[in-house]
């Protein structure tokens, strides 16, 4: 008995374009992209910076309505927000007139669920993000780290059967980074969730992901190539960092990426001269 | 040597201005400087001991409380009044499009016109009693909370919006836990002014026509050129309105707490 269906995707995208109209004209910022998560997997999107990456998770989150094409959670097609997903926002989401408890139980409070299983329940998110003792705090008497494991529990608390990470960790300094990466992936691998990952960072994206996709540079951001990352689980992001394989891959994905990377400065550069 | 501490000095100098006040104004203490009779000087500017007095008398008479009394409830009412119609009409026309660019032009010249000269008009609609001075006081607050809140409104991050919906926050939700909470902290900074306000239209009402109050105090004590007792309502006032700000200071460090603090380092 073959149990295993390769067609069960949390997530698909299939050729989703998405154009801003504009006072000088429509600008595409993805084109004809196409892209499924398979359940349980953690997928990557690397791609050079501006190249239109959070604009794909917006419209996979239902914040963002794509220009054509079709987004299909579980088989069914998105209607308004995505309510399997839980986002981590790349900026400070937190709200600031409330304190971490209540920030990471905010989810609870606005599904209804009565304030002392909220509180009960907070406390244990809390305590599995390190953040035990820190209840009361406000998010500016937090560290920039502390800040994201709040922002983490206060998604997981939700138990969302798809995680869209926008660049979540991209401000916190290297060691911290590592730490939530490793932390971000117990707590992924303790209970298989979709994972749509969006980085500019490309080691971190090999170290944690299933899979890598490399987008192109913007505009009419589209794939351009796809990466299975056949590294072994339980991983430790900064040991495998220097393990051959890891290597191997990187150097294969970086091989497609940097044309792209330059291609991207490149825009830029015009941009500012222009 | 120790450092002198600042209040120190600042009472020293608040005696000083008085000893100097004083000196310029006490009949037979020194010749006349400008003007050319010995008692002119008391005349234009009163003289220091006889306003403590006069104020002595209001405080130890009980004659002063009921006026004081009367300032502060309306002072309380308008801030009251003017900052939940500020509130509701700031948080209307920051989530509402289109009555924000209908009511635009209307917004901008209410605010722009002096709204001393609705005095009269208060009176006439509300009589010579409170209700006038609250009337005034409201249309004072209500503009500074209501650009407070309408900017409030706008400047709600998109990222935490965004995040209170992906969490599954409705439209009243998000009403309620995160335009409500982001536009009080606004109008909570704009407490000290909206508060003055208050006390500004309540004087000011008083001082157009009433028949209690501080500000009626002083109007009377003008028509008989009473300027000392002048003096000693300008005093009581600027007394009170340092309490009253105060007490603002002490709810604002209760309600914004969660605000950043610039951190403050200890130096030994």
């Amino acid at each position: 008995m073959n149990t295993f269906q390769p067609t069960a995707h949390s997530l698909s995208l299939d050729q989703v374009s998405v154009t801003f109209s504009g006072a000088t004209g429509g600008y595409t910022a993805v084109k004809n992209t196409s892209l499924s998560i398979g359940e349980g997997e953690f997928v990557s999107v690397v791609g050079p910076t501006g190249c239109g990456k959070s604009t794909l998770l917006n419209v996979a989150a239902g914040l963002l309505q794509h220009s054509s094409g079709s987004v299909k959670v579980f088989g069914e097609p998105l209607r308004g927000l995505n309510r399997q997903a839980g986002y981590m926002f790349q900026a400070e989401s937190l709200m600031p007139w409330r304190s971490t408890l209540a920030n990471v139980t905010a989810g609870l409070q606005f599904r209804g669920v009565p304030a002392e299983e909220a509180h009960e329940r907070g406390q244990q998110w809390l305590a599995r993000v390190g953040l035990s003792g820190f209840e009361d705090r406000y998010p500016h008497q937090l560290s920039g780290g502390m800040r994201k494991r709040a922002a983490l529990a206060q998604m997981l608390i939700l138990d969302p059967k798809i995680l869209l990470m926008d660049e979540p960790f991209s401000a916190l300094d290297i060691q911290t980074r590592q730490l939530m990466e490793n932390e971000l992936l117990q707590l992924w691998e303790a209970d298989k969730k979709s994972v749509l990952f969006i980085t500019h960072d490309l080691e971190e994206a090999i170290s944690l992901s299933d899979r890598v996709v490399v987008l192109s540079a913007g505009p009419e951001t589209h794939p351009i190539g796809e990466f299975t990352i056949d590294l072994p689980r339980p991983r430790d992001v900064a040991e495998i960092r220097m393990t051959p394989r890891f290597l191997e891959l990187h150097e294969q994905i970086w091989h497609v990426m940097k044309e792209e990377v330059l291609k991207g400065y490149a825009q830029t550069r015009n941009k500012l001269s222009a | 040597m120790k450092k002198i501490p600042i209040w120190l000095w600042q009472v020293t100098l608040l005696v000083m201005i008085f000893v100097v006040w004083h000196l310029l104004t006490a009949p037979d203490l020194i010749p006349p400087i400008w003007f050319d009779n010995e008692n002119r000087a008391a005349f234009f500017f009163g003289e220091p001991l006889k306003i403590f007095s006069t104020i002595w008398v209001w405080f130890s008479g009980g004659e002063i409380y009921e006026h004081l009394w009367i300032t502060l409830v309306e002072t309380i009412l308008a801030f009251a009044i003017g900052t939940i119609l500020g509130l509701v009409v700031g948080l209307w026309l920051g989530l509402s499009n289109t009555a924000s660019v209908l009511l635009d032009p209307y917004v901008k010249a209410a605010n722009a016109m002096p709204r001393v000269i609705l005095a009269p008009i208060f009176m006439v609609w509300f009589g010579l009693g409170i209700w006038s001075k609250v009337a005034l006081g409201v249309t004072l607050v209500f503009f500074i909370v209501f650009f407070n809140v309408y900017q409030g409104v706008k400047e709600v991050s998109p990222v935490v919006l965004n995040n209170a919906r992906m969490l599954g926050a409705s439209a009243t939700q998000l009403l309620r836990y995160v335009y409500l909470p982001s536009a009080t902290s606004w109008v909570f900074s704009s407490l000290h002014t909206s508060v003055g306000m208050a006390f500004v239209g309540a004087v000011v009402g008083e001082y157009l026509g009433s028949a209690k109050g501080v500000g009626y105090l002083i109007h009377q004590a003008e028509g008989t050129f009473d300027i000392n007792s002048v003096f000693a309502g300008i005093l009581v006032l600027t007394v009170f309105a340092l309490l009253l700000d105060y007490l603002v200071t002490l709810a604002e460090n209760r309600l914004l707490k969660w605000r950043p603090q610039q951190s403050k380092t200890e130096t030994t």
